[in-house]
């Protein structure tokens, strides 16, 4: 960490309770769940991006226009699992990186808490588009910007995460972070980005292969020129261009991530995630380049091979975050600790006026009463002057010869005068106290 | 103190997690936990309607079906996403409490995302067959078997929710057990429940019946039998609705006892609470009213119409929520944390040192004459933008001229005298955590916000300012020193 950085990074105090679950554990469900909710975000982007793309090409094809609007039945389905999913995995970020998490959060702010309405207007947007199909078949144009509103939405939001994500790693950066936009220009976001658009379009071309190749759908009844092996082909031809684009793109965001963080554990957790993915490369080159009939020959094994690749894939970036933030965690473990201590220190020595509440005090009669007084009066009403309500004088000029009026009157006061606020009631104050307190008021001259 | 403060200097803090709190209930009660099995109910009637040559009465399905679409697109966008907004915006406004929450309620939310991503997936089942399950007589009943299912869900969602609500409402128990169970042991637990769950009932009936005045075409049959039926509904519910939220509202005053010694009777709690006392027989008479009179003259009934009580019932939720809220106060949660995200406990050594010093964002320390209106404006950050803004709803300046008078000019030395001393009359206001210095400090900035009215940037858009006190540089010296000491 750079030296002339330390003045500016701040270490502020954890929550300072323990974590609700071991440590490893929480680590275990947050990069699973998370992998869980990632792949449906990656099938509702990859989808709707497809979706547009099948659309326009329908323009001039009507069998695309069908195959867009098959594509777009999923989506409705997947983004609303990738909601629900994203609950567990934003549980456990909070509970292991709360500090962290947050304050990035607030230094985003806006554009963090626009990610709710945004992403429900797309949501919005992908029912339109799927239940307008037949009623705007005569207005493509119109129909299609829907969609591609959508996926302007879709492709906006993940920046936003990643951001976040970013941030959070990079308490040095907090102090001179102002905002979405500078925070969204750290290095390594964009890298990432691409990543994240390849990896969706990758799975999703995975997920379209399994989906019209399954025995139950009833592709014939849909597509009259376009073939199973057409569509199952094209699909698989994204996903394995995807794939090596990947290889590409990987290295970059190896190489742009900040040093702090990089150690061999992550450089070998992301080979052998690299390593992996190699086979299922070669299975998809054989099957596109294969006969039409062989082409589902080695899917399990793709999808095996590809699942592990994630789950390294997503174990690696936890590596990198626990990596990056293990010093600044110790030292602000200290600092909790120290603030814990000292905290407890005044609290056995209380600062002398505000030690004994004033129903404890054990001073004389006019003594407590006095004290009820400043605690609970003192801040509107003076002895000879109005400040907030009337003065004491004119208090005793009406009840001298009523206490017990007095003592109802601030139990349950009622509202009397025309440009006076309305007095609070305090039923709080236990009889001993309010006798002392009307004695003490009744007491003034 | 330790996370960078989020402020919404014009709308409020608190209001942007009400808004989305607010939505995300009624959508949860109307649209779901109420409205599913009004639809399964209406799906069963359409199949002991049809004649015997039919499985169901198509005309009436898909007005029923086109309902359920309504609820569907809604629950799975609008709804969904204002759950997941709760998160956003509490963690945005509250990281200490939320942070702090989710460190002994983790599992807790963990069951009830499990039943949540159930009950989603319940929902898509549910809506996504149903047309299918339309081809034989069979897959309808199994599909109505199923309606109800996933009505018991919703239903079993809630009542951990109301639980998970009831917990931060139970203030001694959190210091000593930090368990769930106290969420469900909190006095207000069974009578919440007992009303949400009727109120739901109402609420998704009367939206049905508004949703009726739009599917269907005036003088139809479906139509008058689909009024009639949400009528029946909505009447079967009401008194019930009506019972439990007169048992919720007598035991709202004992959950105050438990909560604040000290707070039954503040004014504004009053305010609230009389409110309630005219909107419940208000609104249950308005959706009885307008359900007798879809039951005699169905072919008068109009959308207007409906319209009027459906706000009506919804608003009564809404006010429910509110007073719910207020019982909170002045903590956020209870016994452990105020409403400033400050702990009680920590207290004794803000009053000694003041709260700058701890503070990890501030940019001032120690206090001078030159720097006091910055050190004010921290203080004002730290210790009241919760709820306080300097100009916009519920604005600081706002409060004091209702205390002193519209327009006056504020005396510094009045404020300095009552904040110290605010909590004793104004019992859902947290005690001032400062020290002396940051007291006078506080009231100059609020003199100097009533003249200037300028206004007050979160971190979202300013930024953040180190406190050199808490930054790398302090803790390592911290870390040398605790080596040393080991040593």
């Amino acid at each position: 960490m750079n030296i002339l950085l330390q003045a500016t990074t701040p270490v502020p105090r954890d929550i300072p309770l323990p974590l609700p679950l071991p440590e490893p554990l929480l680590v275990v469900l947050l990069v699973i769940s998370f992998l869980a909710h990632i792949i449906f975000v990656n099938l509702m982007l990859g989808g709707s991006v497809l979706t547009l793309w099948a659309q326009i090409k329908g323009l001039k094809d009507k069998e695309y226009d069908t195959l867009a609007y098959e594509i777009a039945k999923t989506i409705t389905v997947n983004k609303s699992l990738a909601v629900v999913l994203g609950v567990a995995p934003l549980l456990s970020i909070n509970a292991l990186y709360t500090v962290y998490f947050y304050s990035a959060n607030a230094l985003t702010g806006l554009m963090w808490i626009s990610i709710i309405p945004l992403v429900t207007i797309a949501f919005l947007l992908t029912y339109l588009h799927k239940y307008t199909w037949h009623k705007l078949e005569n207005n493509k144009p119109l129909h299609i910007s829907i969609i591609a509103a959508a996926v302007l939405v879709f492709l906006f939001i993940p920046l936003i995460f990643l951001t976040n994500i970013n941030l959070m790693l990079f308490p040095e950066k907090w102090g001179t972070v102002r905002g979405f936009m500078s925070a969204l220009t750290l290095p390594n976001v964009f890298p990432r980005y691409l990543h994240f658009l390849c990896a969706s379009l990758a799975v999703t071309g995975l997920f379209l292969f399994w989906y019209v190749g399954r025995k139950r759908y009833p592709f014939e009844n849909y597509f009259h020129t376009l073939t199973r092996y057409d569509v199952k082909k094209k699909v698989y031809s994204l996903a394995f261009a995807m794939s090596l684009f990947q290889f590409m793109i990987g290295p970059v965001v190896l190489l742009t991530l900040p040093s702090k963080g990089v150690k061999w554990n992550l450089i070998v957790v992301i080979l052998s995630g690299a390593a992996i993915a190699l086979p299922a490369m070669y299975w998809m080159w054989k099957a596109i380049t294969g006969p039409p009939e062989l082409i589902d020959r080695h899917y399990r094994k793709v999808i095996a091979a590809m699942t592990i690749t994630v789950l390294l894939m997503g174990s690696g970036r936890h590596v990198y975050r626990a990596n990056a933030l293990a010093p600044h965690k110790k030292l602000m473990a200290a600092r909790t600790a120290e603030f814990e201590s000292i905290s407890a220190e005044a609290r056995r020595n209380p600062p002398a006026d505000d030690a004994p509440p004033v129903s404890n005090t054990t001073a004389g009669k006019g003594g407590r009463g006095a004290a009820v007084f400043q605690a609970n009066c003192s801040a509107c009403h003076r002895q000879d002057q109005q400040l907030v309500g009337p003065p004491v004088t004119e208090m005793v000029s009406i009840y001298h010869d009523n206490e017990q009026g007095l003592k109802s009157w601030i139990k349950a006061p009622g509202k009397k005068r025309p440009g006076y606020p309305q007095m609070p009631g305090f039923p709080q104050l236990s009889d001993a106290d309010l006798n002392e307190l009307t004695g003490y008021i009744l007491s003034i001259k | 103190m330790d996370f960078p403060m989020f402020h919404l200097d014009w709308l409020n803090d608190r209001f942007l997690i009400a808004m989305i709190a607010i939505i995300h209930v009624f959508i949860n009660h109307g649209l779901a936990v109420g409205f599913i099995p009004y639809i399964t109910w209406l799906e069963q009637k359409g199949v002991s309607m049809a004649g015997a040559a039919q499985i169901t009465d198509p005309a009436w399905d898909d007005m029923v079906y086109r309902k359920m679409k309504v609820a569907f697109i809604i629950t799975t966008t609008l709804g969904a996403m204002t759950g997941v907004g709760i998160w956003f915006s509490a963690a945005l406004i509250s990281p200490a409490s939320i942070g702090s929450l989710i460190r002994v309620f983790y599992f807790a939310w963990f069951v009830e995302w499990l039943t949540f991503v159930t009950e989603v997936v319940l929902i898509m089942i549910y809506f996504l067959t149903w047309k299918n399950a339309g081809r034989t007589l069979k897959a309808k009943l199994r599909h109505i078997r199923f309606g109800w299912f996933l009505s018991l869900f919703s239903w079993i969602t809630m009542v951990i929710i109301v639980s998970i609500l009831g917990f931060m409402m139970d203030p001694g128990n959190w210091n000593q057990h930090h368990s769930l169970l106290n969420g469900f042991t909190n006095p207000i637990y069974l009578p919440q429940l007992f009303f949400r769950t009727p109120a739901a009932m109402v609420l998704g009936g009367i939206f049905g019946m508004l949703l009726t005045t739009i599917f269907t075409s005036r003088g139809t049959a479906v139509r008058t039998t689909a009024l009639k039926s949400a009528a029946r509904w909505i009447l079967a519910w009401a008194p019930v609705a009506l019972v439990a939220a007169c048992i919720y509202y007598r035991a709202m005053p004992e959950a105050m006892r438990f909560n604040m010694s000290t707070a039954v009777g503040t004014m504004e709690f009053a305010q609230y609470y009389q409110l309630l006392s005219y909107i419940i027989p208000g609104a249950v008479s308005l959706v009885v009213i307008i359900s007798i009179w879809a039951l005699l003259r169905p072919r008068s009934i109009r959308f207007a119409f409906v319209l009027a009580p459906c706000l009506a019932a919804f608003g009564f939720l809404g006010i429910f929520e509110r007073v719910r809220e207020f019982i909170r106060k002045p903590y956020i949660i209870g016994g452990y944390m105020y409403s400033n995200l400050l702990r009680e406990e920590d207290y004794p050594l803000y009053k000694r040192d003041g709260i700058l010093k701890y503070a990890t964002y501030t940019g001032v320390v120690e206090i001078t004459p030159a720097n006091r209106l910055a050190a004010g404006r921290d203080v004002f950050m730290l210790s009241c933008s919760r709820c306080h803004t300097t100009n916009g709803i519920n604005s600081i300046v706002e409060v004091f001229e209702r205390v002193y008078g519209a327009g006056k000019p504020l005396d510094e030395n009045s404020i300095e005298a009552y904040i110290p001393n605010m909590h004793n009359g104004r019992t859902y206001m947290p005690p001032f955590p400062g020290n002396t210095q940051e007291l006078k400090a506080l009231a100059a900035y609020i003199r100097q916000l009533q003249l200037t009215g300028e206004p007050l940037g979160g971190a979202q858009t300013e930024g953040v300012t180190v406190n050199p006190l808490n930054s790398m540089d302090a803790a390592v010296e911290l870390m040398k020193k605790n080596e040393s000491d080991e040593k």
